[in-house]
């Protein structure tokens, strides 16, 4: 009987042969933490020893709160700062970079076949080039640091099989709402999930990134493509070739196979207070809200910037939303930047800031008022997320946000066709 | 152990379990303990007394990988926590902060707000308003981190005892 990607996966860095439900012990390839890594430095110091087993596979990103927003964040930072050169930290991604999940990918970490955990629940999203990735606790990094060993559960794999083509203005984002709102925020709890069929081949690779970094909000463990031309292309551009790609078997067992059809989506918004509260636009436009936001893990890649520039160019945000707009990385922001994008966003009214999570976690950089309505491309809406808990998240694709904010009310993207 | 029941619905999220403008504020488990649940159930942090469980419905713990969200409830007393079931990252992290969690769904159907609940972890029983219940038995390696008090202190002692052995050997 055939296996999954992640049994085969497991099994192969066990050197076991194993199935769902099993315990494993694994060395992971590589272990993220972010501005979280203070903590995580904190836990280490009560291990008793000094050293880190194998510095090579930290990956470390600032991205939460940069730059350092009050002193306590600052003297968190500098923790981290000394902690990597201490330990001799390569990877080390200061305030300069981006967010975590984009930085890791961009640098090419996360490869097929190898595993990545970390200390953030998006880190699902390298499940897009073919990697094993899974988010962690932080004592658990802290433990995974000291010895280099990390126990998993084999999961059950939920096959999603996406048919058809995307109508035009209807995105990844879309994909991933329908499929979280129909489903629920716990269906994939424990488990897997494999996106295949031909809707899953169309996608580029960010776009592939945000259904993996989404499938967190189902519950899934871990999130997979089957790593394709793209992916290698993408790791070849890097200069790395030295992975072994690991795909599931024809005849794996699922534990449910999941038929969506693109053909006939809509863009999709989730609606407070969780991310499966969700609606097509149509039965929630007009809905006047107070700041956009463009960008996060999610949605802040070229790609998306590129759509909502394209939405955005030539016309004037309303004058009652605030709209912000943050690159994933400073990559992206460059790329963005060469093509004329930023013009275009500060010409509109938007405000850009620096690559990084910016206000998706309610630290600073523009979080909410109580009473007031937000409308963003993160991955996220839950009560009190972006600052007051008497404020609302409405998420959306790049593209609804941006036609919403031109018109200061929730607005279906298909409307501004050029 | 004796205490009170605290129940919630589905869904109970990190987010309003520890608010994330806290999360990289260096606080000590008691002040976290002070804003546990705060967005939920501004009342818990205030009456929450050592014993005392929570009780809750589908997909609790869901949201981020916050470990806080455990320590919070861990550090204000809560003995244990059942419910229809947990978000993989906070069962974990439950785990690893040596807070015990159990899936059950009969509990959860027969307990309500405010029940006196007497809970024997070791032998895995829960005594409520003259009923019985068996809670599912925690695999050993979950046992053993949660005995050991902690993902942390386990470790310690792991690598501790593979230094011995070492010298032993050598
Ligand atoms: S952008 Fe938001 S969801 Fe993504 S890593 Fe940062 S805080 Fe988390």
């Amino acid at each position: 009987m055939g296996q999954t990607f992640s049994e085969k996966i497991l099994g192969k860095r066990a050197g076991q042969k194993v199935k769902a439900g099993d315990i494993v012990v694994v060395s992971p390839d590589r272990i993220l933490s972010h501005d979280n890594t203070a903590a995580i430095i904190n836990e280490f110091r009560k291990l008793g020893i000094s050293q880190v087993r194998d510095p090579e596979k930290l990956v470390i990103v600032l991205d939460h709160v940069v730059p350092a927003s009050s002193e306590k964040y600052a003297q968190n930072h500098k923790i981290i700062r000394e902690f990597v050169r201490e330990q001799r930290v390569r990877n080390f991604f200061d305030i300069n970079h981006g967010i975590c999940h984009q930085v890791l990918s961009e640098h090419g970490l996360a490869a097929p076949g190898t595993i990545v955990i970390g200390a953030d629940s998006h880190t699902t999203t390298y499940g897009a080039f073919g990697a094993f990735s899974v988010g962690v606790g932080r004592s658990e990094v802290a433990s995974v640091w000291a010895t280099d060993e990390l126990w998993l559960r084999v999961p059950e794999t939920i096959k999603i099989n996406l048919e058809g083509q995307l109508p035009p203005w209807v995105y990844a984002k879309d994909i991933i709402l329908k499929i979280i709102g129909d489903q629920g925020a716990d269906k994939a709890n424990y488990q897997a999930v494999e996106f295949s069929g031909p809707g899953a081949k169309a996608l580029s690779l960010a776009s592939r990134m945000v259904l993996c970094n989404m499938a967190a909000e189902m519950g899934a463990k871990n999130a997979y493509f089957h790593p394709d031309k793209k992916v290698f292309d993408f790791f070849q551009e890097l200069g790395i070739s030295d992975y072994e790609v690991v795909t599931s078997d024809e005849d794996a067992q699922y534990s449910e196979v999941i038929n969506l059809n693109l053909d006939k989506l809509e863009p999709q918004v989730a609606c407070p207070h969780t991310v499966d509260n969700v609606r097509p636009v149509s039965e929630v436009e007009g809905l006047p809200f107070h700041q956009a936001l463009i960008g996060t893990c999610t949605n802040g890649r070229l790609e998306d910037l590129e759509v909502a520039a394209q939405i955005l160019r030539g016309k004037k945000v309303h004058p009652q939303v605030r709209v912000l707009i943050i690159p994933a990385s400073q990559k992206e922001l460059l790329k963005a930047l060469e093509k004329g994008l930023i013009k275009i966003f500060n010409e509109s009214g938007c405000v850009v800031i620096n690559p990084g999570c910016g206000p998706c976690l309610g630290a600073h950089q523009g979080v909410l008022a109580p009473g007031e309505v937000a409308l963003s491309t993160a991955n996220r809406n839950f009560r009190g997320r972006m600052g007051s808990r008497d404020s609302f998240i409405y998420l959306a694709s790049p593209a609804t946000v941006a036609a919403s904010a031109i018109e200061g009310r929730i607005k279906d993207p298909r409307k501004c066709l050029l | 152990m004796k205490g009170k029941v605290w129940k919630y619905g589905d869904n109970v999220n990190t987010d309003v379990i520890f608010p994330g403008k806290y999360t990289y504020s260096p606080l000590t488990p008691e002040e976290m303990a002070q804003h546990a649940l705060e967005d939920l159930d501004p009342e818990f942090a205030r009456q929450v007394r050592p014993g005392d469980i929570i009780v809750a419905g589908r997909n609790f713990g869901c949201g981020s990988s916050r470990e806080q969200a455990a320590i919070c409830l861990k550090a204000a007393g809560v003995q244990a926590i059942i419910a229809r079931s947990f978000a993989r990252i906070f069962f974990r992290n439950a785990i690893n902060q040596g807070l015990p969690v159990f899936v059950q769904e009969e509990v959860v159907a027969g307990l309500n707000q405010g029940d006196e609940v007497d809970l024997e972890l070791e032998k895995g029983e829960l005594v409520a308003g003259g009923k019985r219940w068996l809670l599912p038995p925690l695999p050993l390696m979950v046992l053993k981190i949660i005995k050991a008090g902690g993902l942390i202190p386990y470790t310690r002692q792991k690598l501790a005892d593979s230094r011995e052995d070492e010298k032993k050997r050598t």
